[in-house]
């Protein structure tokens, strides 16, 4: 498992357009809010946390369908399947290495972003452990959707619309933290919540992956 | 004699049309007597006016919009534990029923809302979570569309709408933690026995919903007889294409 887990990054980070995509997807999402509504720094300072949780999790979505289509077309999964080590596993390992590459930069960056976005001082802290509980859920979500669609041609639209809707609970808690630390508030109840999803499809989402791209190779 | 001899397509497929012309006339009949009586034989409400005979239409079809889910998530677990394709394709035929059902919960709650709430729209848990019904449907239905072996979209929509109750329950409770809203509670509440409805607005509303259940159902057994003939029809297909 550590020698796909290595091999996973060293791909990402090697094989180019992985890595950095996400993040500079994320970087451009944030610019261009500002240019549709407008540079009123009280307004996007009341934005700032939805949209930087907007945007991470649109970012973590776009390099869902690298995660296993790419091991799809050249054999590897068949191999992973057929593999000693167990299925769920080795996908949990993949999500893993799509939260390290995808997610952690993510978390890295968003605070930086938060600058651009005149994010309150207050809520610096919140967004960045919001992020940090949440983003790994959004992999193992993602993980789920990428199997559901291993098989199928052109599933990238069908991905999005698959893993969307299965994104709102996380999206809803994590927001809502960085928008009551941002404003101030007591957040400790919704980070739980939070957290709580998060471990939760991280103990589980593995299993329903699992099952759906042994249905899907078989 | 048990149910599961109803796996059997021919079997099922005898009884589903010798059935159906009764629960076709009952669907239609109810549906009729609930909405010509709740349109034009009950007074107005005192507050609201003519615009509370929606309610015939949308308390209706948002019960079966959810029942709809339910049904396709039965079926879906008796497909993943017994693989009786009557099953799956009874779940992939409930599906674009519970889709328009939901939108005509939508659209008349809209309807409702813009002279009741002053808006078409507002981001309260009821009206967001049926949204997000909404697009689990649009999902399930893509994804029968988009995965070519019929046994394998079977397997994989099964999974999704299994996976998408989980997610639905879960996004209803965040939903409601998120935003506190507008909608009223149950106005029927099952469980408790009580009601908030007068009985001249109650009981053509009971009709109304026991009409879209067997329309419902109706749709259904309609729509799985199709599935089950397409299937025979290709399976003939590909054999005269195996034969020729």
């Amino acid at each position: 498992m550590t020698a796909l887990l290595a091999r996973d990054l060293r791909l990402a980070f090697r094989a180019g357009g992985g890595f950095g995509l996400a993040l500079a997807f994320f970087l451009i999402v944030v610019v261009l809010v500002p240019f549709s509504v407008g540079p009123e720094s009280s307004l996007l300072a009341a934005i700032a946390p939805g949209v930087l949780w907007l945007g991470a999790l649109l970012a973590c979505l776009l390099s869902l369908d690298r995660l296993l289509a790419l091991d799809f077309e050249d054999g590897t999964l068949d191999l992973l399947v057929g593999a000693p080590i167990p299925l769920e596993g080795a996908l949990s390992v993949k999500a893993l290495a799509h939260w390290l590459t995808t997610g952690l930069p993510l978390v890295l960056a968003a605070p930086v972003l938060g600058v651009l976005l005149n994010l309150p001082l207050a809520g610096f802290g919140w967004l960045t452990a919001s992020l940090l509980a949440g983003t790994p859920a959004l992999s193992v979500i993602g993980t789920f959707g990428a199997a559901l669609t291993v098989g199928i041609k052109r599933g990238g639209l069908l991905l999005s619309l698959l893993v969307l809707p299965l994104y709102v609970p996380t999206l809803i808690f994590g927001a809502e933290t960085a928008r009551r630390g941002a404003m101030g508030m007591e957040a400790t109840t919704p980070l739980a919540m939070l957290t709580g999803i998060t471990l939760a499809t991280v103990a589980l989402m593995p299993f329903a992956s699992a099952a759906v791209l042994r249905m899907g190779l078989r | 004699m048990s149910i599961w001899q109803y796996a059997n397509p021919v079997k099922f497929l005898a009884l589903s049309t010798r059935v159906q012309p009764v629960i076709w006339t009952a669907a239609v009949l109810c549906v009729a007597v609930g909405l010509l009586w709740g349109f034009f034989a009950t007074p107005d409400d005192a507050r609201q006016g003519a615009t509370v005979k929606i309610i015939y239409l949308h308390v209706p079809a948002a019960l079966m919009a959810i029942n709809a889910w339910f049904m396709m998530l039965v079926a879906s677990l008796i497909w993943l534990i017994r693989r009786h394709h009557v099953s799956a394709l009874a779940a992939k035929a409930a599906a674009p029923v519970g889709v328009v059902m939901t939108l005509i919960a939508l659209i008349t709650g809209a309807i409702w809302g813009q002279p009741m709430w002053g808006t078409w729209w507002v981001w309260d848990p009821r009206l967001t979570s049926f949204l997000i019904l909404f697009l689990f449907y649009l999902g399930y239905i893509a994804l029968w569309e988009a995965v070519e072996d019929p046994d394998t979209a079977a397997d994989l929509t099964s999974v999704l709408c299994l996976v998408g109750s989980v997610f639905a329950v879960l996004s209803r409770y965040a939903v409601k933690f998120w935003n506190q809203g507008l909608h009223q509670g149950t106005s029927v509440p099952v469980a408790t026995g009580g009601r908030s409805v007068a009985d001249v607005f109650f009981y053509p509303l009971v009709v109304s919903m026991v009409g879209f259940g067997l329309l419902f159902l109706a749709l259904v057994l309609y729509r799985t007889g199709t599935e089950i003939r397409l299937r025979r029809a290709s399976a003939l297909l590909a054999r005269a294409g195996r034969e020729s």
